[in-house]
């Protein structure tokens, strides 16, 4: 009995070690404690900036969202203990991390669509600049949408099915020295600016071969930019894909390429059509190489084989050059359409995503 | 239909690393071998080198012969993708195609490998299942995705799924392992069943398992970490538990080890 009695002490009283906790409640502040805090610090925040005179709204919530932390650290500290009040201190610091980073966000957004939607109708969107003159209003983007619309997709023609492929050879034959280099190259391309890829093909494709601008010769250089995305982003849902799937599949006497074919690709299909999407989206943008291969046009022309074209965001830098009242408002109707389509082109890949995406669990 | 599998001084490597050493064996056709052993020691090695799926393990290699019938599997001209139709498999982990239904899971096989009239799979499917002891549970929601059947279920799709492309042998690596033990039961049941038709071979780390469903049990060992593991002794089931001729073994079975 006495041994027992002991042994309770040794562990009780061991070095380093607390003592049994009384009760396993603790303090905590009410559920609401946050939001008061984070209205009460608004509110001096602003107290504080009218007093002092400060013009910027932005130090005015810098001052608030100091106050949030250092508030609701000491409050908790006082009340919760200190492992509480850490933790906190580190959920306020990430609530303010979201909160910095959402503001540019909602505030392009709510300045595009503010000022973008002032010209934006069926005309503008039916209709291409024709022989308008850049200060009078009317004009529309038609001749763009048309031409974002062409080479984007030449692209994703061009560099959808290469990447894929990359990203095949990588995951499931690469071994060895050709990976490696493939890999490398595929890293280096990821970095190359618009504007390299750009006068890449204007070099060879304008300058050394002779032909003339086209859609088609600025698809090429959104390719060369597409293509170590695609490649990168199938590579990691390849990966994703469990070794035991495909042994499944060989253990059934099935040849490695049906294995890729009909078990591996169906598996990740919705992940590599959402970065397919996304990379997509992302070429949607780009105006340097449009700029140096396309060269914009005012007009519609549907050939991209043939001749200068358009494209929305060549538009966009083309009409905010003019100066205008007028072509600043078409500037930014064409920045929301822009925006608007890269949004959907988004949508449509989470969409096809969620659709493909393996079922799991019972049903 | 059933074949016999000779096996004659067979080495297997991981790159350098040498996994089994000069392993010598004999499995006879319909019936049930087990292999036991610590692990390591090389047991599921030594069964993906019977289907030629050791080599789908980068640096996988293989010394010595497999003869299936007379027939080298890792003679010249071998088609790998050929010995895996023959020689079927069943995985530790059940593994079912998750973009699949039940129906495609078992069809898989045979759709992958070009049957694609939907009367002959129908009717193939219906016989994997029931010879998996499947159908019954699943005949009214064959559309349904394989991976919504609970864990055990999923063994015995991915066991119908493997003996609808009607193999000569049947390789299982430890099928039982994730099982709660109804479902061991009913795939131990199933294995008695299939031995009718297939030669069957099951790596188990359990000892009961292997008294209960094999015919002749092997017993395959390591001197040390690190070392290949080698064949013990093989031998008739009832023999190795009740009198093995060597000491190792009856230490292993008995639970006295080292």
């Amino acid at each position: 009995m006495s041994d027992v009695m002991t042994e309770r002490q040794a562990l009780a009283d061991r070095p380093g070690g607390t003592s049994v906790p009384v009760s396993l409640k603790q303090a905590r502040l009410p559920r609401w404690t946050p939001a008061a805090l984070a209205l009460a610090s608004a509110a001096v925040g602003c107290g504080i900036g009218l007093a002092a005179g400060l013009d910027s709204r932005v130090q005015w919530g810098l001052i608030a969202a100091l106050l949030f932390v250092v508030g609701t650290f000491v409050l908790s500290a006082a009340v919760e203990g200190a492992r509480q009040a850490k933790d906190r201190l580190a959920t306020g610091l990430v609530w303010i991390a979201f909160l910095l980073a959402v503001i540019p966000l909602a505030s392009l957004l709510w300045e595009t669509v503010a000022r973008g939607s002032k010209v934006l109708d069926g005309y503008f969107l039916s209709h291409s600049m024709g022989t308008l003159p850049d200060a009078l209003p009317g004009g529309g983007i038609y001749h763009a949408i048309i031409g974002t619309l062409e080479q984007v997709g030449l692209a994703t023609l061009i560099a959808a099915p290469l990447g894929l492929f990359t990203a095949i050879y990588l995951v499931e034959y690469g071994r060895g020295r050709l990976a490696k280099a493939v890999t490398f190259f595929v890293d280096v391309m990821t970095g190359i600016p618009s504007i390299v890829a750009g006068l890449f093909v204007l070099s060879i494709w304008i300058l050394i071969l002779g032909f003339g601008p086209s859609g088609f010769a600025g698809a090429m250089a959104l390719a060369i930019l597409m293509v170590p995305v695609v490649v990168r982003s199938t590579e990691e849902m390849l990966k994703l894909v469990p070794n035991e799937l495909r042994e499944a599949s060989l253990a059934l006497g099935v040849p490695k390429w049906r294995t890729i074919l009909k078990v591996v690709l169906p598996t990740s299909i919705g992940g590599i059509t959402t970065g397919v999407m996304l990379a997509v989206a992302r070429i949607a943008g780009e105006t340097a190489p449009v700029m140096l291969l396309v060269w914009g046009a005012k007009t519609i022309n549907t050939n991209p084989f043939q001749d200068a074209q358009q494209s929305l965001p060549l538009y966009v830098f083309q009409q905010w050059q003019q100066g205008s009242e007028a072509s600043y408002d078409r500037a930014w109707a064409a920045a929301l359409v822009l925006i608007a389509f890269v949004m959907i082109l988004n949508l449509v890949a989470r969409g096809i995503a969620r659709w493909k995406a393996p079922r799991g669990g019972r049903s | 239909m059933a074949k016999r599998i000779d096996v004659s001084g067979l080495s297997a490597f991981y790159g350098n690393h040498k996994a089994i050493d000069d392993i010598s064996m004999s499995v006879e056709p319909r019936s049930v071998t087990a292999f036991i052993g610590p692990s390591g020691c090389g047991k599921s090695t030594f069964l993906r080198t019977l289907n030629r799926m050791h080599e789908v393990t980068p640096g996988g290699r293989v010394e010595g012969k497999v003869l299936l019938d007379d027939e080298d599997l890792y003679g010249p001209g071998v088609d790998p993708v050929a010995v895996r139709r023959t020689v079927g498999m069943v995985f530790q982990r059940p593994n079912p195609f998750p973009t699949m239904s039940i129906f495609d899971n078992v069809a898989a096989g045979l759709r992958l490998n070009g049957t694609t009239k939907k009367s002959d799979l129908t009717d193939i499917v219906e016989k994997s299942l029931k010879g998996a002891n499947l159908w019954n549970e699943v005949k009214d929601r064959l559309n349904k995705p394989g991976s919504g059947l609970s864990g055990g279920q999923q063994q015995r799709l991915c066991i119908a799924r493997a003996i609808a492309v009607a193999p000569q042998v049947l390789l299982m690596d430890e099928p039982c392992s994730a099982l709660d033990p109804i479902s061991t039961l009913a795939v131990e049941d199933l294995i008695g069943e299939l031995k009718e038709r297939f030669t069957i071979v099951i790596v188990t780390h359990n000892m009961q398992q292997a008294a209960r469903v094999s015919d002749r049990t092997a017993f395959f060992n390591l001197s040390a970490v690190g070392q290949p593991g080698t064949l013990v002794e093989i031998d008739d089931t009832e023999r190795i538990f009740s009198n093995p001729s060597v000491q190792a073994t009856e230490d292993y079975i008995s639970g006295r080890f080292g």
